[in-house]
Formats: C-alpha cells, structure tokens, sequence
C-alpha cells in the first residue's frame, strides 16, 4: 500500500488521550496490571537473574554469562535435555498439529451429531492434565501391563520388556501418549473453521476446473483456512516444547532418555534452588519457543501467496 | 423404519443415501471410498477411546481383577468398592475430603470469574475502539501466546514470596488472570460484532463499561463460556505445586493425584480417583461444546 492512501492522523497530546480517553484505560488497566506483573515482570526477571548466582538465601551475584557458558559447554545434561526436547518438538508439533488437521478435514462433513461425539473423543484426552497416567498401566514393566501382557500370550516375547525404564522405548512411548493428547484447542479451531469455509466458494471451484478433493483442499480450503491455520500453529509449538518426560518414566528417566528442557529447568529451579542458572534455562526456552513460533509463522503466512 | 425406506427410496438406493448421509450431500464419493474413510476415522476414535476406557474399567475392577493376569480391559465383576474406599480414605485423613473440594472451588470459581471479567473488559477496547498502545497490546497479548508458565515459574515463584502471597489462595489464582488466551478469544469473537450495537447504547449515554456489561457481555456468552471452560480445565488440573504447601489449602487434583501415584496398595482407589479427575471436565467441556465451537470459529489470526 502506498504511502498517501493512509489518512493523516494527528498526534494527540499523550496527556489528552488519557484524559479523553480515560474509561478506556481504565477497562484495560486491570488486565494490564496482572499482565505486567506475571508475564512482563518474570521474562524480564528471569533474563537478568540468568545473569547472576542466586540461590533464593543470599543476595544474587552477577556472574556474567557463567551460566550460559556452563549450559553449553559443561552441562552434558542440559545438552541431552535440548536434544531430547528437540526430537518431541519436531514430532509432536508438526505431525500433532497436521493430524489435527487431517482429522478435523475428515470429520467436517460427518453428521453434526457424529462429528460432536467425534471431537469430544478426539480432543477429551487433552482436557485433562492427568489423563496420560492410564498410559503408565498400559505400558507397566511386568507382566500386568497391557502391552506386556498381550506380547506374551502371543508369544513374541516370553518376559515382560522394561517399556518405561529401557531407555531403547521410552522415547518413543513419551511420543506416542503426547501424540494422543495433541488434539487440542488446534484441533477444535480447525473444525470450526472449517465449518465456515464458505460452500458457494468451492462451487465456484468446481466451475474454474477444480476436479478432486485435494485441489478443493490445496486452492480453495486451505487459503482460506489461514488464520486458523497461524493460531493453531502457535498451540501447537508452545505445547510441544513444554513436553515433561518425567511423568511418566520417572524422574531422572533411566540413563536420562527421556529428560527434556522442562525437567531440567524443574531440577534446577525447584529442588536445588539454583534460581540464576534455572532462569538460564527458561530463558533458552523461551528463545526456542517465541523463535520457532516467529519461523513458523512467517512461513505459513507465505503458504498460497 | 418405512420413513427411512421412501427416503432412500427417493435419494435413489442405498448405496447413494449411504454416501450422502455420511458428507451431507456435498460429495459423490463412492461406497468403497466413503467406507475407507469412516474406517480410518474409526481407527483413530479407538486409539484415542481405548486407554479411557481403561481407566474406567480399572475404577470399578475390584482388586482380584486390577492385578489378574492376563488382565482384561473391562471389569468382569464390577463394583463400586474402589469409590467406597476413596470416600473413606478422604474422610479419615487428616484434612477432610470436603475440605479439598472447597479449596478447589474457590480456585476455580474466583480464577474463572476473575479472568472472565478482566478479559472481557480489556477485550472490548481492544476490540472496538482506537487509542494509544491498542496496537503494542494486541501484539503483546499473540506474544504471550507463544510461550508459557514453563518459563515464568521460577520467576513467578520469588515474585509470589516477595509479595508475600506464597502459600495463599491468591497464588494460584493471581497468575491465572494473566493468561492471554481468554483475552485473545473474545477480543477475536467481539471483533465480529457489528459496530451498529455499540453505538445504539453510547447514543443513550450508557458509559463504556455499562455498554460492556448489558449490551455486550449478553452477545459474547459463547467466547465468556469458551474463557471458562479453559480456565477451568488449568485450574482444575492444577496441583498448586510448590505455591500451595499448606495441606489444608490444597485442591481436590493435588489429593487424588497424591493418591494416584500411591503405589499398588491402593491401585484400586487411584483408577477411581483418576476417572473423577478426567470426566469432569470432559462432561463440562460436553455440555459448552457448541459455545466453544462458536468461539473458535473467530479464532483466527489476522495480520
């Protein structure tokens, strides 16, 4: 858009508008007094302790970037973390958020009392912080364990295998139950914006040449499913990188196989105490979560343009 | 039965009524494809069902049956002893049961009220009208979506000793009201609403926050609802962690979570516990769907 297209705007006094314009403020200041003082105030505050030595007791002591140098090149641990929290970002938040989609596509043009029963069993397993604990029985380490039990009486294995606590698994365990519970308020956006894809628009498709479903999808659903698209993206990115292993295998997971960014920073900030170098490690998190969040944003917005 | 027959009847045989039923009309697909579809839906529905099921299963097993092998998923003698017994663990410990129930709902309900309200009003200006850091707020508040408490906690937690808050109510419930996705919600949902409505009531002379209250809050009742039940699901959930350390203000998730981690002797109680946590907020979250529904279909993010 060209510069002269804008209307012109005055500058108004600042002093003015807060008097002219005094309710407005006053609607927002309460929300903005809790904003500021439990998400500006600890991002700031945890960007500057991750600069000192503080354990909560004696007065913080700035250090410098001590604790960034320790976590990069003596913390083998968080290393394995950042590792381990990588892989299930990858694959819980890109295949979790397509699955999403896929399933919310499928479901759209069930019945409408079918596709309610659909989404409440799709998404029920993510309302509930503790719902994942079933896992732990499913995959127990003895015998009871359903897995288990099931392998051995059809004799593909003859004891029962470690499913939790043998490292070769647990990674992959942790993946399938974040999976299960990655059908989210993603999901629940998708299919209401899908219910809005406006119907006359994929009968204008069909006259320009569009033969199948998946031009449908391609030229007309996605493009205008966008929005949808962008907040669905950022649920799933911050959900993926808050991912704690050790629920379910345990803390510390055997030979750390499962200890993600999350744990690390628990263990820190927690139990040791170590307030300086936890916020280290929050403030790397939140690097990793605002950048890739930006990324991904960026690049969908390109999608179809 | 005979209603149904014409209906096929008319729609020109089964196999065509079948394939409209199941995509409302708008697809020829084939009897073939439409089946493949329904199966893979099915697939997933059962993946998803299976260890729910489970866990219901195991709530009314009674303890012969949780440690048989092989064990079966559905109870072959059920019983309702499990409940019995955590009725009976909560009433004999040292602080009772009807206390924990207390505790949450004051949490829930002062969280779910609280958030509700400073979302609405700060919504509607970000909404409706124009005025100076409108546009840093909006951004700030798609910001804040991006991370979570994963990275305040540490900070959050000296905050709340500082302030000399810590093991309080207001601990929990404080943080809470800072959440952007509520605000974000029905800042999306009030942005649909015609400019005409607003206008009517300032020609009145109501005041902004009157106009909020009785023209506006009556029409966002899908997205205050959507705020809610996602409150609701945190607040629920939640333990109170290391910011609650008092046993007599804990919540009802921090006592059955304590249970369901108890170990084998009390296997029975923690499947029965574990099933009182899930399905309350799926059945709360069943009776809102079609307001939730309504809601995400603004959530959009414009640029």
């Amino acid at each position: 858009m060209s510069k002269q297209g804008k209307p012109i705007k005055k500058k108004v006094p600042l002093l003015t508008e807060l008097r002219t314009k005094k309710e407005i403020y006053l609607m927002i200041l309460p929300f903005s007094i809790a904003f500021i003082i439990f998400v500006v105030v600890p991002v700031s505050f945890a960007i500057i302790m991750s600069f000192t030595d503080y354990n909560v007791i004696q007065t913080p002591k700035f250090v410098g970037l001590e604790n960034y140098i320790n976590l990069f090149l003596n913390d083998d641990l968080f290393l394995k973390a950042l590792q381990n929290t990588f892989i299930m970002a990858v694959v819980v938040g890109p295949v979790g958020f397509m699955l999403s989609f896929c399933m919310a596509w499928m479901l759209c043009e069930l019945p409408d009392k079918l596709r309610v029963v659909m989404t409440v069993i799709l998404y029920g397993p993510s309302l509930s912080g503790n719902a994942y604990m079933i896992w732990a029985l499913i995959f127990a380490d003895d015998s009871t364990g359903y897995i288990n039990s099931l392998l051995m009486s059809f004799g593909i294995t003859d004891s029962a295998i470690l499913w939790l606590h043998d490292a070769k698994y647990m990674m992959a365990i942790i993946l399938i139950v974040q999976l299960w519970m990655s059908f989210g308020v993603g999901f629940l956006s998708f299919i209401a914006g899908l219910q809005g894809v406006d119907r006359s628009q994929l009968e204008a498709g069909m006259v320009d040449g569009i033969t199948n479903r998946w031009q449908e999808l391609w030229y007309i659903v996605l493009p205008s499913m966008k929005p949808v698209l962008l907040f669905g993206s950022i649920m799933a990115i911050t959900g993926a990188y808050s991912i704690s292993g050790s629920a379910l295998t345990g803390f510390p997971s055997t030979g750390y196989a499962t200890h993600s960014i999350v744990d690390h920073l628990n263990d820190y900030g927690t139990t040791r105490l170590e307030m300086g170098y936890a916020s280290a490690i929050a403030v790397v998190l939140f690097i990793l979560m605002v950048g890739s969040n930006k990324l991904i944003q960026k690049f969908l917005r390109k999608v179809g343009t | 039965m005979v209603k149904w027959f014409k209906h096929i009847r008319a729609t020109g045989g089964f196999r065509k009524a079948f394939v409209r039923y199941f995509t409302k009309g708008y697809s020829n697909r084939s009897v073939g494809g439409t089946v493949g579809l329904l199966l893979f839906i099915a697939i997933f529905a059962a993946f998803q069902v299976f260890p729910v099921l489970f866990m219901v299963g195991n709530a009314f097993k009674p303890m012969r049956e949780l440690y048989r092998y092989p064990p079966t998923p559905l109870p072959q003698n059920p019983t309702l002893q499990n409940f019995r017994d955590l009725l009976e663990y909560a009433s004999d410990s040292l602080v009772p049961f009807t206390r924990y129930l207390f505790n949450t709902g004051i949490l829930v309900l002062a969280g779910c009220l609280g958030q509700m309200l400073l979302s609405a009003m700060a919504a509607f200006p970000l909404a409706k009208f124009t005025f100076r850091g409108k546009k840093l707020m909006s951004s700030l508040v798609v910001y804040a979506l991006m991370f979570n408490g994963a990275v305040t906690g540490v900070p959050n937690y000296i905050i709340m000793t500082r302030l000399g808050l810590m093991d309080t109510y207001w601990a929990v419930i404080l943080p809470s009201f800072a959440s952007t996705l509520g605000l974000y919600l029905l800042q999306s949902f009030m942005e649909t609403l015609p400019d005409s409505l607003i206008e009517a009531a300032r020609i009145d002379g109501a005041s902004f926050f009157k106009t909020l209250i009785s023209v506006i809050l009556p029409v966002v009742k899908p997205a205050l609802m959507t705020v809610f039940i996602f409150t609701f699901q945190g607040l629920w959930g939640n333990t109170g962690g290391s910011f609650l350390y008092t046993e007599n203000i804990r919540p009802l998730s921090y006592m059955l979570s304590r249970i369901a981690s108890a170990g084998i002797a009390r296997q029975g109680m923690a499947s029965a516990a574990s099933m009182l946590l899930f399905l309350i907020p799926v059945a709360i979250f069943i009776i809102t769907q079609s307001n939730v529904m309504e809601t995400m279909a603004t959530s959009g993010m414009k640029d």
